[in-house]
């Protein structure tokens, strides 16, 4: 298997694009991807693309061959493929982009993740979106994702006695971030009291501690490490990419508390990259929910499980902690435009290794993880990301 | 949702038939055709039976939901339970007949019939399981004559032929 | 008559509303409209009940107490004004929900409030003639009266189920007699959302004379008088009417004591003479007669004459709430919410 590195990396801004369309962004991020990789379209060897729902969002099918046509290359007769996880649509697309070049069956592929969710109004984005649940048995219930999430969190603060204030720490650093990034959603920084007096959306969990419906879309270009220097100046090598998936609905879980696809897919990332969690200077994580955040930071093995809240309010994982997470303003701030975000990671995690984060530039780091998860942890991927040297 | 989708799961929404695995023993709801936990899944292949779950058990999580399911907004603030059933599984349902506020980590329940949803005003109805608080035993009734009575509490095992 | 009352159950949602609350919002003296009517309070649906589910918890815990097989059941019979389809059975969704598909006939009965009494004697003939083993008659309603009418301070909702048989009979029927004439009291025409009355038509002509004729008549075809009977129970549309009823028949108030719930949960229409006698069953003992009179607009009666057994010694009333319960607990809604619930709202969107 030969190696690959990430040659390139764009992405739009995230958020209500009232006047942009589903195939402008995903164009957008595409081209800025390939113009920083400094690689011509007929490079390309294919398309990946990750999306949760343009069918029910925006009438719309078929949608790898819609963007290489938008995109000029229609004519090249690629191969387009859409990947659909969930909200981890856009982290697997990458690792069936990596996979491609990992296998030597293609030399460039370009990974892309798009979602467009405020075409419909709330309650049918929130609707739609909830399919990434087990529609059969929780959400005819009643159940909406937030309000599954909000299981797991009830269980583990009844387990583990993590409390309101832990999770409203979330949110708080989240938007701090996001003040920091251009590209973000969400860019005004948000008090601990006024998380914990926002009003309820399932509770415990409130309006803060849930990321937004977004629209946004984000890109990479993967080649050969090997040739990698030809087409960038600071390469970014792919360690592990692995994927791991349990059971669908939240009530089968061995233990409501453990995302163990998290756990696995982890497992067998830091065994891929010979890497120990110890080893990783910034990470992107899945903080589409407050809670979410402290079971990935536990499940990743940044934390021991159960400490997950009270370490984020420790400041371990702040800016200036021992592993700065989601520097984007993660989910929550940067955005969730759901088949965009695990590629945003992928991003993010990139310009923090090549120093391109400006205020938000880790110090030192030289070895990011991102973490993307679909539904209520059906599917994770976990990636490893390196400096090449 | 279409009407054959919710239709051809009545069994199961209706009157929670799960199935159960004659190898391991373990009990599903839904059921399934093959069994999650033996270790060499061929084992349990054409092994699954149709097993009935009695409707009891407890909360084993909860949440108390504001911002609704399509179909839910009159019912807000409405409690979303897991629920340990007496048999094992764990089922997502909700709580019904309590206020929010009663809602806790251990409270007993027991499966009640309800509307899940309607197709609009016009369109069919689907039926299913929620869960109520099963309350500490009323008092019985003062009269004494019921005390006299022979304790028959088998009576009914010769008139409920299986 | 062999075929009798094998088993029961009944079920009253939870949510309870006062006629001062009702009078608070329309301007009118609530309170005493409620002491007029004998209603404290009626009982009112959540948003997710309806007569299919009512009949069904009924039905299930008729079921549990009887330890009865459903699979031999028979038929069911829901009788309602409130069946939640026009078309399509509430019968079939109790069957199923109950498992006592797929070998059995169901209906949907409609009398006004009668519908459920007149399922329990097509369950006597059903029975009684060898053609099922149970019969299974549910008397079950959600009914509305339009806001402000009078008819608002005491519409309510419940259901009661009783399975009929041979074996193990709890209550025999002695006698069923019943008293029907064209008489437009009280109806609803297709299409129209809340029922129509004729006023104080709906009392001397209507209800008093079919009650008073129907017990009349059932009693002296039995050669009883009304004091053989230790229970009575009439149709109750308020507190008021069957007790004035009782009066005029020779009734004492011991003998209505328990038959009568209207006047803590409200009219129930079709389960309302059939909650009272599930709460007379939830407090009888062998051997104790009770007289059953119920009563349909349009107009009709159906009475029954019922004696307990030994039987009813030995079955089990511990599994469910009694009926007891519903009339002492419940919990209170402003018009706001019953509003809401009710569907008396009128929302946006589609």
């Amino acid at each position: 298997m030969r190696e690959v590195a990430v040659l390139g990396v764009g992405m739009t801004k995230f958020g209500e694009l009232w006047d942009r369309s589903f195939r402008e962004i995903g164009i957008e991020a595409g081209l800025q991807a390939l113009v920083d990789a400094k690689l011509s379209s007929a490079d390309l060897g294919a398309l990946y693309l990750g999306n949760m729902a343009s069918g029910s969002l925006i009438d719309q099918e078929h949608i790898a061959p819609l963007i290489l046509d938008y995109a000029g290359l229609g004519s090249r007769h690629l191969p387009g493929v859409r990947v659909e996880a969930g909200g981890a649509s856009g982290a697997l697309a990458f690792h069936q982009g990596y996979q491609a070049v990992a296998s030597g069956l293609v030399d460039f592929v370009a990974v892309g993740g798009a979602e467009k969710l405020t075409d419909v109004p709330d309650v049918t984005g929130n609707q739609i979106t909830s399919a990434a649940a087990d529609h059969e048995w929780e959400v005819v219930f009643g159940a909406t994702l937030p309000a599954l999430w909000a299981l797991i969190a009830q269980r583990h603060m009844h387990q583990y006695g993590t409390t309101r204030e832990q999770l409203a720490r979330v949110p708080v650093q989240a938007h701090a971030m996001g003040s920091k990034n251009p590209n973000a959603h969400y860019r005004n920084r948000i008090t601990l009291d006024q998380v914990l007096a926002a009003g309820p959306v399932a509770e415990p969990l409130g309006v803060f501690d849930c990321a937004p419906l977004s629209d946004g879309a984000a890109a990479v270009v993967l080649g050969p490490l090997e040739v990698a220097r030809k087409y960038t100046d600071r390469p970014v090598r792919v360690a592990a990419c692995q994927v791991a998936c349990d059971t669908m609905a939240v009530q089968h879980r061995k233990d409501v508390t453990v995302l163990d696809s998290t756990v696995v897919a982890a497992r067998r990332a830091f065994e891929q990259a010979r890497r120990a969690p110890r080893d990783i200077d910034v990470a992107e994580i899945h903080d589409a929910y407050s809670i979410s955040a402290l079971v990935s930071l536990e499940d990743l093995g940044f934390s021991e499980k159960g400490h997950g809240g009270p370490d984020f309010a420790a400041g371990r994982f702040a800016p200036d902690g021992e592993l700065p997470v989601n520097m984007s303003g993660g989910l929550k701030a940067q955005g969730r435009p759901f088949g965009a975000v695990g590629v945003a990671q992928i991003v993010e995690i990139v310009r923090q290794l090549r120093g391109e984060s400006n205020e938000r530039q880790v110090k030192d780091a030289h070895r990011g993880l991102a973490q993307d998860v679909g539904g209520t942890g059906a599917t994770s991927v976990v990636t490893i990301l390196e400096e090449a040297s | 949702m279409s009407i054959a989708r919710f239709w051809r799961e009545t069994p199961r929404r209706y009157n929670l038939g799960g199935s159960r695995c004659t190898t391991c023993g373990t009990v599903y709801f839904p059921p399934r055709l093959v069994c999650p936990t033996c270790t060499h899944h061929r084992q349990s292949i054409g092994k699954m039976v149709p097993f009935q779950l009695s409707g009891d058990g407890e909360v084993f999580s909860f949440t108390i939901v504001h911002d609704p399911a399509e179909g839910f907004e009159m019912q807000v603030p409405y409690v979303v339970a897991l629920v340990r059933t007496v048999e094992g599984p764990i089922l997502t349902g909700q709580v019904v007949d309590i206020g929010p506020e009663e809602a806790r980590i251990g409270l007993k329940v027991r499966a009640t019939f309800r509307k899940l949803r309607e197709e609009g005003k016009a369109g069919v109805i689907h039926y299913g399981y929620k869960f109520a608080p099963v309350d500490e035993l009323p008092e019985r009734p003062p009269a004494g004559r019921l005390a006299e009575a022979p304790a028959e509490t088998a009576r009914g095992e010769d008139r409920a032929p299986a | 008559m062999e075929a009798g009352i094998v088993s029961y159950g009944a079920y009253v949602p939870r949510y309870r509303i006062t006629p001062a609350e009702i009078g608070r919002v329309w301007g009118s003296d609530g309170e005493s409209m409620g002491q007029g009517l004998n209603v404290e309070r009626k009982s009112v649906p959540a948003p997710d009940e309806d007569t299919i589910t009512i009949s069904t918890e009924a039905l299930r815990m008729a079921l549990v107490r009887g330890a009865i097989d459903p699979q031999q059941i028979g038929a069911v019979y829901v009788g309602s004004e409130s069946h939640p389809y026009a078309v399509k059975p509430t019968a079939t969704v109790v069957a199923q929900a109950v498992g006592a598909t797929p070998n059995l006939t169901a209906a949907d009965f409609e009398f006004a409030c009668k519908a459920g009494t007149a399922a329990i004697q097509t369950c006597l003939g059903l029975v009684g003639a060898g053609m099922v083993r149970y019969g299974v008659a549910i008397g079950t309603d959600t009914s509305q009266g339009a806001p402000s009418d009078a008819l608002e301070y005491s519409a309510s909702a419940g259901g009661a189920a009783f399975v009929i048989g041979r074996d193990h009979v709890i209550a025999r029927v002695e006698r069923t007699l019943s008293y029907t004439t064209d008489t437009p009291d009280f109806w609803r025409r297709e299409g129209q959302r809340y029922p129509s009355h004729s006023g104080r038509f709906t009392g001397e002509p209507a209800y008093f004379r079919h009650e008073t004729e129907c017990a009349r008549r059932i009693m002296e075809a039995s050669g009883t008088e009304p004091k053989d009977y230790a229970h009575v129970v009439f149709h109750q549309p308020n507190g008021k009417f069957p007790q004035r009823v009782g009066k005029q028949l020779g009734f004492s108030d011991a003998q209505m004591r328990y038959g009568l719930v209207t006047p803590y949960i409200g009219n129930t229409y079709s389960a309302a003479a059939l909650l009272g006698l599930a709460n007379v069953l939830d407090h009888a003992g062998p051997g104790e007669r009770v007289l059953v009179v119920g009563y349909g607009s349009g107009a009709g009666s159906d009475a029954f004459d019922l004696t307990t057994t030994d039987e009813l010694a030995r079955f089990d009333r511990s599994f469910g709430r009694p009926v007891q319960y519903h009339l002492d607990h419940g919990t209170e809604l402003s018009y706001a919410v019953y509003a809401k619930f009710r569907g008396k709202i009128q929302m946006g969107g589609s």
